[in-house]
């Protein structure tokens, strides 16, 4: 078991005629990944390296089966993409897009209540099942199969815990890369949730970042719901207040937010907290055991 | 608004009769308590004010230490206050939505109310199908203690307001004061509008309108090139792909007991001519006395961001010491060309040990 994704999802890829589309659905496919096609509007019927492409979502679905979408459309359509995907039934939907307006996000997340679909993203570098399921941008081969599930905020930050863990001869169940927008589909809560559910999870590593009170709210979960031990590093400690550091989200507002405040609470909660981003796997093996 | 002042007098008689308001212009709240607003009672106290402040360095709660230097000030008539309030909307992560939050406390400062007295404080969650809507608008209006008269002004304005914040894209829009005159009529005063930069590709009205005179030029200058940076105090240089790489980079360097200068994104492509840009901006600081290189490659093969640190250190001329930190595909063959370039390279094996080299190399 994982969680989101395994070896049956069945995905397509929205913007799959674009260049970076087709690069990710390609390295997704020599992965393992089930790429069953991808959707262009105005292309539909076309082939493009094998990839069968349809007008519309709902087209793919029915042609293909799928239930997975991953969307590599440019921010001035994002919203819509994801909100596209969610009408045509998709399951699980991952924006990997960049710079999607807030007040959009705003949008989808009241488009979606009462539906049953998943959001993942925006401004994420997606989701990986080892050896399973690559949907995103990161490098497969970082990766292994084993019993610790990751989530976190940024990308190559996640890279380097995974990292961390498969030099380690450590591998993971799942790596779900959330976003580091302030509006998003899947909170830090969420995907803890999930973990605590999957048999074959035994433990996690959480990477947040300074902003919003999102971490805090996992830990909470943590001290109060998760039987399974979880580490976690923020970035952001030298991050001065109100300077955006390249995410949207991570910056401190109102006192709000700050690394040193939330490093505290995350340890309050029984989370075993890395002082340094290079000791985010030992962090995890003060209190877990493979 | 003036540039100088004597415009500023000139203004002053423009508008009519005193008492006017002379008010620093700056990306900044809290510019009350630092000096940067004044009432004068003649038009000559206008001149004066306007005098004092043009080139005045205003430091505030929300300016950092270095403060801003003030360029342009507002003058404007006088307005016989009766009562102050204070009215926002921003994005809430909580809720996912647009909230509007309101106090009777206005005129202060909004952040020591919510931290001394929150209850103070309302708030109103906005569906973003039908928008603010007129009842919660007179909740608002009467939990701020407004006689129907000024409800009725209340509402309109309030959905005025939410609709200005929608259709600009603002992330903050903020009225401090809005002010009932002793006549009974509602104003704003005062107004601090953040937008959300991801939008502004749909708003070329408001992207015009950016001042440059407000930024870092090095901010300026990176943004061209898609290079996500922030200056900050320390003396060591950093370049980093990915934002929470990034500030976990500046994270490490304190730990080892250095002070990064900078925070740097060079974005997932770290193509030659964007590494070059990069290492161009940091070295245009002369605080740097040395530049740590952090590198995951993920998709990209560590060769092709070597020959860019090679290029770019080359062309550069990179005098002051220069830690690289690669890893993703081809590592081996990277280093090996790093080694091999006849530059001063110090190669590191992960972040930890690269942190410890560049700390080590500037603090001797």
């Amino acid at each position: 078991m994982s969680i989101l994704v395994d070896k049956n999802t069945k995905v397509i890829t929205q913007g799959i005629t674009g260049a970076t589309g087709l690069f990710h659905a390609q390295g997704a496919r020599d992965y393992g990944t089930q790429m069953v096609g991808g959707v262009t509007p105005g292309k539909g019927g076309e082939t493009i390296d094998g990839f069968p492409v349809f007008n519309t979502v709902e087209d793919a679905v029915s042609e293909t089966g799928a239930n997975a979408s991953v969307i590599y459309v440019p921010p001035i359509g994002a919203a819509d993409a994801i909100m596209e995907a969610v009408d045509a039934g998709i399951e699980l939907v991952i924006c990997i897009t960049e710079g999607v307006p807030v007040l959009d996000m705003v949008k989808v997340n009241r488009y979606m209540q009462g539906k049953d679909s998943r959001l993942i993203g925006p401004n994420c570098p997606g989701v990986i099942t080892p050896e399973e399921c690559k949907i995103g941008i990161m490098p497969g081969y970082i990766h292994k199969k084993g019993p610790v599930g990751v989530v976190s905020r940024s990308g190559t930050l996640t890279y380097e815990a995974v990292w961390q863990l498969t030099t380690r001869g450590i591998g993971q169940t799942t790596c779900v890369g959330i976003g580091g927008d302030p509006v998003n589909g899947t909170s830090h809560l969420d995907v803890l949730k999930m973990f605590e559910a999957d048999p074959e999870t035994e433990s996690v590593i959480m990477i947040g970042e300074i902003g919003g009170d999102a971490e805090e709210q996992a830990a909470e979960y943590v001290r109060d719901h998760m039987s399974k031990p979880v580490a976690a590093f923020i970035a952001g400690a030298t991050a001065p207040a109100g300077k955006r550091m390249g995410h949207a989200g991570a910056i401190i507002s109102g006192g709000k937010g700050d690394a040193a405040s939330k490093k505290t609470f995350l340890a309050e909660c029984g989370v075993s907290v890395a002082d340094s981003p290079a000791e985010m796997a030992e962090a995890l093996l003060k209190i877990y055991t493979p | 608004m003036v540039y100088n002042s004597n415009s500023a007098r000139d203004w002053a008689r423009r508008l009519g009769e005193g008492p006017w308001a002379v008010k620093a212009q700056i990306h900044a709240g809290g510019r009350g308590k630092g000096g940067g607003v004044k009432i004068a009672k003649t038009a000559d106290e206008v001149k004066q004010f306007a005098r004092d402040m043009f080139g005045m360095t205003l430091v505030t709660h929300q300016t950092g230490q270095e403060g801003k230097v003030v360029k342009r000030v507002l003058v404007e008539k006088g307005s016989n206050i009766a009562d102050e309030f204070y009215v926002s909307f921003l994005v809430d992560r909580a809720t996912d939505r647009v909230t509007l939050m309101a106090s009777a406390e206005g005129g202060m400062d909004i952040e020591e109310v919510a931290a001394s007295t929150p209850e103070k404080i309302f708030f109103e969650s906005i569906d973003p199908v039908v928008g603010l809507t007129a009842f919660q608008a007179r909740k608002v209006a009467f939990k701020l203690g407004f006689e129907i008269a000024q409800v009725k002004q209340a509402v309109p304005l309030l959905i005025g307001l939410y609709k200005t914040f929608v259709e600009t894209d603002c992330s903050l829009l903020e009225i401090n004061p809005l002010i009932q005159t002793a006549e009974g009529d509602l104003l704003c005063l005062d107004a601090k509008i953040n937008f959300d930069e991801n939008a502004l590709f749909r708003h070329i009205r408001i992207r015009d309108l950016r001042d440059y005179d407000e930024e870092d030029p090095m901010e300026i200058e990176a943004s061209q090139y898609d290079l996500s940076y922030i200056a900050l105090d320390g003396n060591i240089g950093c370049m980093v792909n990915g934002a929470g790489l990034a500030m976990a980079t500046m994270d490490i360097i304190k730990h080892y007991g250095g002070d990064p200068a900078n925070f740097l994104d060079v974005g997932g492509g770290a193509t030659i001519e964007r590494v070059t840009e990069a290492f161009k901006i940091i070295l245009s600081d002369d605080k740097v006395k040395g530049i740590l290189v952090n590198i995951f490659g993920g998709i990209m093969k560590c060769d092709v961001i070597a020959t860019g640190v090679i290029t770019a250190a080359k062309e550069v001329g990179v005098t002051v010491p220069l830690v690289v930190r690669l890893e993703g595909t081809n590592v081996d063959l990277g280093k090996k060309m790093l080694a091999e370039s006849g530059l001063n390279i110090i190669a590191a094996d992960g972040m930890a040990d690269a942190a410890e080299k560049i700390v080590n190399a500037v603090n001797g």
